[in-house]
Order: structure tokens, then sequence, then C-alpha cells
């Protein structure tokens, strides 16, 4: 069986919670956490490897304690032509892989830091960052 | 002996290949590097720019007439409305209109991906335009409806007058609601989660220029990637000095209404742009060139990022409730740090407004100044400064 590739994204009152344990035990799956992102402080973002015939039904727990489940087969490019470094996306994104470099204040895109949760899709002034699967 | 200096003296030596044009980056470089007094003596011209979404915008279009004569008092193009309510075959096109069949918010948050901005861009990028009019048909105006394409070279003339651009200087906007907000400055998380501003700082031409000693109608300017004037006073022009506790934080509220010929600016520096949640929009370059006529005017035109200061509002609910106040100043130094401090927790920054894009405006300017083919113009009435201090009025 090949693992399915998701991308989680929860609040603060999650990160304090042990959903990888409750994966494992109550759910049965594999886990191999790849990325994550855990801070209290702030939004957070895990990206999971998982094996297991009860996925779904642990996916749908997530879901029910509000972390968003995407799946990870898809990847974000930016539009080199339409991006006009104005810097709206480099707040919004949760992993660091929008980000501005300092004194030129140019907007960097760093795509092994992205998980594809879709945000700067939705807030890009321009339009510029797309989706590809 | 202070320096003092004339737009003619100015321009003579604009003309003759001697003039010293510098960003207003640059004349900052200079003044430490020299001080005040040498800077305004060596300085003639200081430009700046700015490039961020500018929602009071828009273009008078005049189509040409019809055969047989039509007062198209109803006009649309690529869908998007214009206002036909002046003469016939004349509209004007705002940048903030939408399509009637647009979702809107209906399903929230709205994508507003077309809008009059993003007209304004195709009609710039010589695209082909759909234009659809309708009228109630006169003895001299006997035509009622009318579609064709066009394109910007084939109609008479274009003209793009924005009357509120350009703001000296805008809130740091953050949310302290449990729930995100989506605004004209982005989406803001909940709970303090980031912090929005939208002006290039030290290089913002109004910024610059705290009590209009230059700028004022007639000077003109880089709008839209040609040269363009100063109309008027926008409107919403207040402008002031803020302060906290007698300590000076820089200029706020002034605003320029600005005129260009559309035919002959780029859609480099005019595009359509859309705000997640609330509306769409045109981002609008512009810069303006500062005469060094005193040095006084040199030592404004010289302030940094650290003497600039954006007031931190909620965006939450202060801002929609119009309750006063704010969360405090921060500057822009620390606004393009990354992150400040709000309530005592620490938020990451972002910019709506481009940096890298208002660098090369200011950049721009000084070449065609350099080159001879940009003079500057000696306004033919300043603009009300903070002295003044017009009021805004609150609509009950």
């Amino acid at each position: 069986m090949s693992p399915k590739r998701i991308v989680l994204r929860f609040g603060t009152d999650i990160s304090v919670k042990p959903i990888v344990y409750r994966l494992v035990k109550d759910y049965d799956l594999v886990v191999n956490i790849v990325k994550a992102d855990v801070n209290p402080q702030k939004e957070g973002t895990m990206v999971l490897e998982v094996i297991g015939d009860q996925s779904e039904r642990g996916f749908d727990y997530l879901r029910e304690i509000g972390v968003s489940v995407q799946d990870l087969n898809q990847e974000v490019i930016r539009n080199d032509a339409k991006c006009v470094m104005c810097g709206a996306c480099t707040a919004i994104c949760p992993t660091g892989a929008l980000y501005m470099e300092r004194s030129s204040m140019e907007v960097k895109f760093d795509g092994d830091n992205c998980v594809v949760c879709q945000l700067c899709v939705k807030v890009c002034p321009m339009r510029a960052m797309e989706v590809r699967l | 002996m202070s320096v003092q200096k004339t737009y003619a003296e100015i321009n003579a030596k604009i003309k003759t290949g001697k003039a010293v044009v510098l960003t207003a980056e640059e004349l900052i470089e200079l003044v430490q590097e020299k001080g005040l007094s040498a800077a305004a003596q060596e300085v003639d011209v200081v430009t700046t720019g700015t490039f961020a979404p500018m929602c009071s915008s828009g273009a008078f279009l005049n189509f040409g007439h019809t055969k047989p004569r039509m007062k198209m008092q109803k006009v649309w193009l690529n869908g998007v409305p214009a206002y036909g309510g002046i003469a016939a075959a004349d509209a004007y096109l705002g940048a903030a209109e939408l399509p009637e069949d647009d979702p809107l918010n209906s399903s929230y948050p709205g994508e507003f991906r077309y809008g009059g901005g993003h007209v304004i861009q195709d009609l710039v990028a010589r695209n082909p335009v759909k234009l659809k009019a309708i009228a109630y048909g006169t003895d001299c105006y006997p035509r009622r409806e009318f579609e064709t394409t066009i394109t910007l070279d084939e109609i008479n003339e274009a003209i793009l007058f924005n009357p509120r651009n350009a703001y000296q200087n805008y809130n740091c906007a953050v949310n302290l609601t449990s729930k995100t907000v989506y605004t004209y400055m982005g989406m803001l998380k909940p709970n303090l989660g980031n912090a929005h501003y939208s002006t290039s700082g030290q290089l913002s031409p109004l910024l610059k220029d705290p009590h209009f000693q230059t700028i004022g109608i007639g000077t003109k300017i880089f709008l839209g990637g040609a040269p363009g004037f100063v109309a008027w006073h926008g409107t919403q022009h207040f402008p002031s000095i803020q302060a906290v506790e007698g300590q000076e934080l820089g200029p706020a509220g002034g605003t320029l209404a600005v005129i260009g010929n559309l035919k002959e600016m780029s859609p480099r520096w005019l595009v359509g742009t859309s705000y997640i949640g609330y509306g769409a929009t045109l981002s609008v370059g512009i810069g303006v060139p500062i005469p060094i006529l005193n040095e006084e005017i040199a030592k404004y035109a010289a302030a940094t990022d650290h003497e600039l200061f954006a007031p931190v509002v909620d965006y939450g609910e202060a801002y929609p409730t119009r309750t006063p106040g704010n969360l405090g100043f921060v500057s822009y130094a620390q606004l393009k740090s990354g992150s400040i401090t709000v309530n005592g927790k620490e938020i990451p920054t972002a910019p709506l407004s481009s940096i890298p894009r208002a660098r090369e405006i200011a950049s721009t300017l000084k070449d065609w100044i350099k080159n001879g083919d940009f003079l500057l113009t000696e306004p033919v009435k300043l603009l009300p400064s903070p002295a003044d201090a017009p009021a805004a009025h609150v609509l009950r």
C-alpha cells in the first residue's frame, strides 16, 4: 500500500493536542512526519505520509477537531510575469515558503518549504500564485 | 548663507544635463555621508515612488460616434459597467467597478477576479475589449444598442483621472478579533496573526513633502509609466503631522488627484488587482519629483524610515465601527524589519505596496530628468498643507 501524503493546518488550540498519537493509537495508522511546524503561539502545519486501512476515518477525526486536511498531490508555482513583489502573501504563508528578502524587499518563493495550503493562491492580489497538478 | 534655488535655475541645469538628481533613498545616504547643508547645496531634484492599490482611480474614455449616432446612456466594457451619465460617447470607468453578475461576497469571501482596474490594464496592454452600450434614443441620437470590440488606439481619448491617489501615509492594519477578516488591507488573521501596511515609507511621495512646499496643481509626475500631472488635491486630503506627547511622528492624511494620457501608459504600472473578500481595484505607479529649493525641503525629503510612523489600527472592529484611537505607532523601519510588537505580542508584518517597484519608479523618473526629457513644473497653486488644517466630516 502506497502512503497518502497529506498537509495539516491547525490553530494554536490544536498544537497542544497529541493528534499524531491519536492517529496511531485509535486508527492503527503508520505515520511518517515529513515536515512539521508546531508552535503554541501561531498557526501550525504538518506534512504526513500515512499508511493504513482506516486512514479516511483518521482524517475525519482530524477535521472534526478543527484541523484542515488536504491531499499533497499538487504544487504551487509563482507566475513571475504577474508578481509585482508587493509582499501581501508573506505574512499569510504559514511555512515561510513565501518571504521577503530584507533590504531589497523582494518576495522570494522557496517551493521546498511549500505545503500547498493554497492560502497564497487566494490572497495574492495579482493572482500570481497558481496550482499545478 | 543657506541654499536657495528656483524652478527656472533647476530646469536650466536639467536642460544642460548638469542637474544632480537622486532618489529619496540616495539622498538619505548622501545626507548621512556629507550632512544636510552640503547635500542641499549639491542636489537639485529628489525622486520618489510608490506602487500600490489605489481604488479611487479610473479613466475617462471617448469612444467616437457610431453611425447612426447614439447617446451611449449605459456602457459596459468587458461586462464591467462604466458611467455614461455624461455627454454622448463619453464614459468614466472606475477601478473598483464590478460586473453586474459578479457573485460579490455572496460566496464569502468573494474572489473579485475582474473589475474596472483589470479593464484598464487590458486597455493599456492593447488587448481587445468588448464595448456594449444602450440608450433610449432621441431625434439627434437615434441608435439604441451597440456592441463592438475596441482597442485603446482606436478610440478618441483615454484620460486616466484618479481622484484620490498616493495616500501620504496609511494605517498598519491588524485584527484583534477571533475570526479572520478580509479587508482592503488584505486578509488579516485573528488574534493579531499578522500586520499589513501600505506605503513605501522613505520613498513615498507625500511623506517627503509633509508641508506641501513643492507639490501642487500642475506638478509634473510619473503616472502609470508616463508623464502625468497633479490635477488637484485628492479627495479626503486632510494633511496633518502626527504627534504623541509632543513628539512628531511624521505626516499623514494628504492625497493627490492625478491626471494623464492613458494611451502613453504601460500595463507594468497599471495593474488590475483583486482583494479576496473586498473587491477589485487598480495598482498604480506614481513618482513625484521634489525640487530641492532650500535646505528645509531637503531635510523633509531626507526623512528616513526611522522618522516616519504609521498608526496600528484594529480592522476587526475599531475601523469598521469608526471607533477612534489606535494601538500605538510603529516606524517604517520596524514595519520593514518583518515584525512589530502590538499589545505585547510579536507579529509578522507584510507590505501591500511593492518596495522594489517603488524603487524602480524613483529610479526611472531620475533617469528621465537626468536625460533632459522631463522638466519640473512650478505649481499653479500649492495644495492645502497641515497649517490650513482641513478636517474630515462624519456623515450622519
